[in-house]
């Protein structure tokens, strides 16, 4: 066990846990913070992205030990109460279905738009492959992350 | 009304003992609103309606969804119907998860595309129950005839000019008689339903509220996680826990078994092992280590009895005890078609039918087991003690696994609380109990709550599996390509696929339907339109290639046997409105432009379905993407009578469109010496955003037939319209799923 000052959303959290423990399940675990999802644990489904630096990250692969003064922001740092524009643009949309995916599609979708504020069909394709979305929205979130773009 | 009340003190005790039993209720169900916010400050003095609404006297309207929400929009679809009669704004009621109550709140099973269909009638009568019972209650208070009484967004209103707030009037018709009989509106009054509402829990999915099983958490509150035998086939033998107890965090790690050996298994008692490691814990990451260190030494299990219940009684079942591979189950499964198999039905004449064709054509079609994968792993909170239970997560049929709970805890059922959670996906696998009853065997063992939580390999691996399917088709012609004869004989491991009721029963003279099956250690259960899923890419790529061969447009070829099956159907029982069936195929037709010039760089595949109560029809338009095919548009047609909700009617028909290219391309579980291969998405392959369509329209039929539901029936219909495009695409006709396999048999 090893004590870690983390910054989360703007606030510095303090941990007590095993170095390897993944920031995914400090956040959900130690932290109280469920929004970031565990779907596979291996980087394969991106349901636990998160921001490192403004930079999506999957979470199930980041080690405690290695955020140091690195700033982390999560779906609940997003904003409260959906203010954000991506999230605006899901509940236009109406995107979820069962919702389980999709605050690491929004993740995503936030880290993409912040280096491409106004990606095309390829350059949406290319950065959010990397979440799985089983109930199959993924035509909306194209469309949500247009709308996004354009606000 | 007495009944009533009973029940009233009865779940008001049952939250009180929650509340005063220590128990953090770190959920609220209450959905957003503008009337949540306002919730905060009220003191409960709800006045209870029907068992589906509450009304405080502040005028706060909510509505309790009586159904478990995976995904479907049933929180919003079904409160809407209830709203819909009630006469309020639909921006001013709350919605709340009901709590598990079946004798108040219906059969609250999701599942079979079922909740609209089986909660048409009673919401709206609940809706206009309440509406009459505050009718009722002002006519009184006011000592005014109630036919003088109207409601508008919830607010009564008299002649005179007198009006009140249903809440107003809220305690005093809680006290009146339920009347009955009453009449309900007519589709074109309508001012909620059928217009698009948001999802209720939209703001609290995109901010990422604690709303699903997996995010539940109570103080004192400890994770498990299981260590289940490698292999179906295998139990567990004998285990060294030494090192794994020594691991940080671990409170403890016992073998436990789910049911005693005397247990009579229920349709969703389904479990894939009996005996299994459980290692228990402070938090996810120091269990998952832990568990790594177990020494576990496994053995074959040899045939096994099973005693289960049915309509019959009880029956002995033996299920074997081999470690079954893909490649000797596929070997299984040829040999068994060749044998005689069990007649289902049988129309005419088949047997002359087929002597006498001019032309026969055959073919045989494969499918593979598949895992659900739903998002959220499978998972469940519990809190067993001496002399109660609660559990707590995502299930799609609570009232199932209150009688299993109650047999292996020895609890009566009112001594049991399941609490109902957001289901980050279901597709069938949540109506099967086994990882409600391990959490609760586990919290029993531990003397405390903990949450049960499987890691995607667990859930991968120890699954309940979509059934492995075959199925051989054989069309007689005559000499003018008529279709004189039609026969089909399917099986599986362990069911078979065959439904001999569905067409093109009732539009051939000459017809046979034949099954056979393989037990198997597998385990499976309902997935995403049990069965349908397999017969309608068989069934619906077969009639493209019959259409081929009879000269037809593969439309017209099933509209005409439709209009024989309308007209003069063939033998009774046929499962399907030939109406219906063919009105899809002709929406699709018209808004998919099929056989338009425009259309030409299309290859196009067009199949249509009918399953679990409503109609789909699909046309594919698949282009050739970088040397690979590729599904970039899909026009869908669908009936499913009144629609209630039209934008989250589209989202569920865009989303089944997706699964279902998903899986006709990519899904596969196979198996060696009865260990699955796949344990991750990194081998496990679900459809990403580069390989959905770029376009899906969903058209639905205008219809005024009670409503059906959505989750199922536009799923099957698209496997057949892929393999379809497919062969445009290619020249090549596929018959074994996964397509991107290229185990592709060549016919003719
Ligand atoms: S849980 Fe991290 S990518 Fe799937
Ligand atoms: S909405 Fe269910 S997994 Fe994406």
């Amino acid at each position: 066990m090893s004590k870690y000052n983390i910054k989360i959303n703007g606030t510095t959290k303090v941990v007590d846990v095993d170095p390897t423990t993944p920031m995914l399940w400090v956040l959900r675990d130690h932290l109280n913070m469920p929004g970031t999802k565990y779907g596979c644990g291996i980087a394969m489904c991106g349901a636990c992205t998160v921001h490192l630096n403004g930079m999506a990250m999957r979470s199930c692969q980041l080690p405690v030990s290695a955020v140091g003064s690195q700033e982390i922001t999560t779906i609940e740092g997003l904003s409260e109460d959906a203010a954000h524009p991506v999230q605006k643009a899901w509940l236009e949309h109406d995107v979820a279905q069962c919702g389980y995916c999709q605050s690491g599609q929004i993740m995503s979708a936030v880290a993409l738009l912040k280096n491409n504020p106004n990606p095309n069909d390829e350059d949406i394709e290319a950065a959010m492959s990397g979440n799985i979305c089983r109930c199959g929205t993924y035509l909306r979130i194209k469309e949500a992350i247009k709308t996004a773009a354009k606000n | 009304m007495k009944e009533l009340n009973k029940l009233d003190r009865r779940s008001f005790l049952k939250t009180s003992a929650l509340a005063g039993g220590g128990l953090m209720l770190s959920f609220s169900w209450i959905a957003e609103s503008k009337a949540a916010k306002t919730m905060q400050n009220v003191a409960a003095d709800w006045n209870e309606l029907t068992g589906y609404i509450k009304i405080t006297s502040d005028n706060i309207i909510k509505i309790l969804c009586p159904n478990p929400e995976f995904g479907q929009n049933v929180m919003t679809s079904l409160p809407m119907m209830v709203a819909e009669e009630l006469g309020v704004d639909w921006d001013k009621v709350v919605v709340e998860m009901g709590p598990h109550d079946n004798v108040k709140l219906g059969p609250q099973f999701t599942g079979g595309s079922n909740s609209i269909r089986m909660y048409w009638k009673p919401l709206r009568e609940a809706g206009a129950t309440a509406r009459q019972m505050l009718r009722q209650a002002a006519a009184e208070t006011w000592s005014v005839p109630i036919d003088e009484i109207t409601t508008k967004s919830g607010v009564i209103k008299h002649s005179s000019g007198k009006s009140a707030t249903y809440g107003e009037m809220a305690n005093k018709a809680a006290t009146l008689t339920m009347p009955k009989g009453l009449q309900l509106k007519a589709p074109k009054d309508f001012d909620i339903v059928s217009t698009s509402q948001k999802n209720v829990e939209g703001k609290k999915i995109v901010t990422g509220k604690p709303l699903f099983g997996i995010d539940y958490q109570v103080d004192g509150m400890l994770i498990a996680m299981i260590q289940h035998p490698p292999a179906f086939g295998m139990k567990l033998q004998s285990f060294d826990a030494a090192q794994a107890l020594k691991m940080p965090g671990i409170k403890d790690v016992f073998s436990f078994k789910l049911y005693d050996t005397d247990f009579v298994q229920g349709g969703f008692d389904t479990r894939s092992f009996n005996e299994m490691i459980a290692v228990v814990g402070n938090s996810t990451w120091e269990v998952m280590n832990a568990r790594k260190r177990i020494k576990a030494k496994w053995e074959p299990t040899g045939d096994m009895i099973e005693v289960m219940s049915g309509r019959g009684g009880n029956t002995e079942v033996t299920v074997p005890g081999r470690l079954e591979s893909t490649e000797n189950q596929m070997a299984m499964m040829a040999e068994k078609a060749k044998a005689p198999a069990k007649e289902q039905r049988k129309d005419g004449d088949p047997e002359t039918a087929f002597k006498n064709a001019a032309t026969v054509i055959e073919r045989t079609y494969n499918a593979p087991f598949l895992a659900h994968n739903t998002m959220e792993p499978m998972n469940f909170f519990a809190h067993v003690q001496e002399d109660k239970a609660l559990v707590v997560g995502p299930v799609q049929a609570p009232g199932w696994m209150e009688p299993t709970l109650g047999k292996i805890l020895n609890l009566p059922a009112d001594k049991i609380e399941i609490q109902m959670t957001r289901m980050g996906g279901g597709f069938g696998r949540r109506a099967y109990g086994q990882y409600v009853f391990e959490a609760a065997r586990i919290s029993q063992k531990m003397k405390a709550p903990i949450k049960l939580i499987y890691s995607r390999e667990d859930d991968m691996t120890y699954g309940i599996y979509r059934p492995m399917y075959t199925a051989t088709y054989r069309a007689a012609l005559d000499a003018n390509k008529n279709l004189i004869g039609f026969h089909v004989k399917g099986g599986g491991i362990p069911e078979s696929p065959i439904h001999a009721n569905r067409f093109p029963a009732g539009a051939v003279d000459n017809y046979l339907a034949e099954s056979w099956e393989i037990p198997s250690n597998v385990t499976i259960g309902a997935f995403r339109a049990p069965r349908s899923n397999f017969n309608a890419a068989a069934e619906q790529s077969f009639l493209d290639e019959v259409a081929e061969a009879m000269g037809k447009d593969p439309i017209e070829m099933r509209l005409e046997l439709l209009k024989r099956a309308k007209e003069n159907p063939v033998g009774k029982n046929n499962d399907y409105d030939a109406d219906r069936y063919a009105g899809v195929l002709e929406l699709v037709r018209e808004k998919s432009g099929w056989g338009k010039a425009e259309n030409q760089k299309y290859n196009r595949g067009v199949a249509a379905y009918f399953c679990h109560n409503s109609y789909a029809a699909h046309v594919v338009d698949m282009i050739d993407r970088d040397g690979s095919p590729y599904v970039e548009r899909v026009t869908s047609a669908m009936d499913c009578g009144i629609v209630i909700n039209p934008d989250a009617a589209a989202n569920m028909v865009e989303g089944a469109v997706v699964d279902g290219i998903g899986n006709a391309f990519y899904g596969s579980m196979t198996f060696k010496e009865g260990q699955a291969d796949h344990n991750n998405f990194n081998s496990y392959r679900l459809i990403r955003h580069n390989e959905a369509p770029k376009q899906i329209n969903v058209h639905f039929v205008k219809s005024e037939a009670d409503p059906t539901g959505l989750g199922e029936p536009p799923f099957p219909p698209v496997f057949g319209a892929v393999a379809n495009a497919l062969y445009k695409t290619t020249g090549k006709r596929f018959y074994n799923q996964p397509f991107d396999s290229s185990d592709q048999p060549t016919n003719i």
